[in-house]
């Protein structure tokens, strides 16, 4: 009743839609660069692990995937802790400016990183941190932290307000109240939130690209060394492209029961 | 509605306010500066007025031409992808599987394109389309048609569209599954006693009961396709010519690649300005919508 007709045939052929590129993608990184160019098929013949051993065994090349990590966890850390407390009092309080500040916490979510690109470029070197995560954690604040706020607000609603009640006539003082009750209730939409906050610093590139040049070079900037004096060094590329993917695929994973609760809210 | 009025809760406001801030208030007004003002170099700024606004509202200039037609070219974009991934991902969320372990496989394949840093997905797709490597270019042009999205405008155009279809149809379906999960069996079986037919329970049950998280669909959708610029610009670099420029990379070829600080600032700001405005129509919309439906819905 509550599904159409053929829906196995639509979902399965939309999912072939999603994997095809991909599948491309790992099919080459399996390759020699002989392969890839002189003939078309549809799996490696003569498969060959050169492609990751290299990047593997390459300072130059791990560094960028150790880089990007630092960035992203060190922002969707700073994200949730300031998040949390602010979610509670878009939650619970009304107070001056409530709404307008909101909204422009939200309008920073949507804002286009190309604005933000050169002003953050002076801000960073003039304070002295430029080319270390930091910046670029800092600079993904301005989408991820409204974001957080947005999500972590939907989940603090969710419970109800006879708890916070309860627990300060049992003599709880709010700090302990939010580690020992709030946080624990709402451990899903904290998960939720930093899926979400891991994603958009995971994926973004102009802002992160911006912001370092040598010492904390994201993955995403070192791949564009692919291209050499000899053309394109398509293996390398492409096996370089699959290692960006994993971590991403790892997370989906571990959150995917949660996935639909957190876009349930509408809150993405 | 019942919340109690405090303004102490500031202070639990106050980091994200700051930290937002210093992200936000301090490059705009960087780039407020800048709009006001004109360089040769050397650090030496003189001021400028509104001459870059002038000029960037003016098609008859340089400056002027670019800003409209890539703008042209942005709400093209966007308009083409709202109309192709809404309708896919409302279909895709409706033929979601019920329950078992397809439906995890599903969630996860779905979300897996999400998750692909956005110059890894212009890879991929420039890779994918080329005709000497790519399987989707191979195909095509072994099949007799003649497609190279580095030479052909239209198929420029076709590669990047296709390329987010499949990169954000799934965070539509996403979304409206959510939303379709969240209607109560019973509604389906009071439809099936009134006899209702497949297509009565889309429009008078299934679609008022998505139309919140449509409208944040189409509202993300259009943001994030109107600020689109990693993927198109891996694929295509804007070109060939100009076809594929839009805004957002139209401003870094201004701001990073000329280093012309005051028009990219105008540019910028004007920008700015029109995400901000529709940003709040959609707010309004929502916000009002949520309103209309708590008293009946009992704050679903």
């Amino acid at each position: 009743m509550n599904t159409i007709p053929g829906r196995r045939i639509i979902i399965s052929l939309f999912l072939v839609f999603l994997l095809l590129p991909i599948y491309w993608l790992v099919n080459m990184s399996f390759k020699t660069n002989n392969e890839i160019v002189t003939t078309m098929t549809l799996w490696p013949h003569q498969p060959t692990i050169a492609n990751y051993m290299r990047i593997f065994t390459d300072e130059s090349w791990y560094s960028g995937y150790i880089n990007s990590l630092k960035y992203v966890i060190l922002n969707t850390v700073i994200s949730i802790l300031v998040a949390l407390p602010a979610a509670y009092a878009f939650s619970r309080y009304r107070f001056l400016g409530d709404k307008h500040l909101f909204f422009w916490l939200l309008s920073n979510r949507m804002a286009p990183a190309a604005v933000y690109a050169l002003p953050f470029f002076n801000l960073y070197s003039a304070i002295g941190l430029f080319d270390t995560p930091w910046a670029v954690a800092l600079a993904h604040c301005i989408f991820n932290i409204p974001l957080a706020v947005w999500i972590l607000e939907g989940f603090v609603s969710s419970v109800p307000r006879e708890i916070d009640e309860t627990a300060f006539l049992d003599g709880y003082s709010f700090p302990r109240f939010f580690a020992k009750i709030l946080v624990p209730l709402i451990a899903s939409g904290i998960g939720v939130a930093a899926f979400f906050c891991f994603m958009f610093s995971w994926v973004e590139l102009l802002l992160a690209r911006t912001l370092t040049s040598v010492d904390a070079k994201p993955i995403s900037a070192v791949m564009t060394r692919t291209v050499s004096a000899s053309g394109m060094d398509w293996g390398l590329l492409a096996a370089a492209g699959v290692l960006t993917i994993i971590p991403g695929a790892l997370v989906i994973w571990f959150v995917r029961n949660y996935i639909a609760r957190g876009f349930a809210l509408g809150r993405v | 509605m019942d919340k109690t009025i405090n303004n102490k809760a500031w202070f639990l406001v106050l980091p994200v306010f700051l930290l937002v801030a210093f992200s936000a208030i301090l490059p705009l007004m960087t780039v407020v500066n800048y709009s006001m003002q004109d360089t040769f170099g050397n650090n030496q700024f003189f001021w400028n007025g509104v001459g870059w606004f002038k000029e960037l509202l003016d098609p008859s200039t340089d400056l002027g031409g670019r800003f409209l037609a890539s703008l042209g070219r942005n709400l093209i974009f966007s308009l083409a992808i709202l109309a192709i991934e809404v309708p896919l991902g409302i279909v895709v969320a409706l033929s979601m599987p019920r329950a078992g372990w397809t439906v995890a496989f599903c969630l996860v394949v779905l979300a897996l394109p999400l998750l692909i840093p956005w110059n890894v997905v212009g890879t991929i797709w420039q890779i994918f389309g080329r005709p000497d490597i790519g399987l989707l270019g191979y195909t095509l042009t072994s099949m007799g048609i003649d497609y190279n999205y580095v030479s052909n405008d239209l198929d420029a155009w076709f590669t990047v569209i296709i390329m987010d279809v499949w990169h954000w149809t799934s965070l539509v379906a996403l979304l409206c599954y959510a939303g379709l999960k969240s209607i109560p069996d019973a509604y389906y079986q009071a439809a099936q006693i009134d006899g209702a037919s497949r297509w009565a329970v889309f429009t008078a049950i299934q679609l008022p009961k998505m139309h919140r998280v449509l409208l944040i669909a189409v509202l993300l959708r259009f943001m994030d396709s109107f600020m689109i610029y990693t993927e198109p610009f891996v694929v295509t670099g804007g070109g060939p010519g100009n076809s594929t420029t839009f805004i957002s990379i139209e401003l870094v070829k201004i701001a990073l690649g000329q280093f012309d600080l005051g028009k990219a600032a105008a540019l910028s700001l004007v920008y700015n300005l029109i995400i901000l405005i529709v940003c709040w129509v959609f707010y309004t919309i929502m916000t009002n919508a949520g309103a209309e439906r708590r008293p009946t819905e009992g704050g679903a």
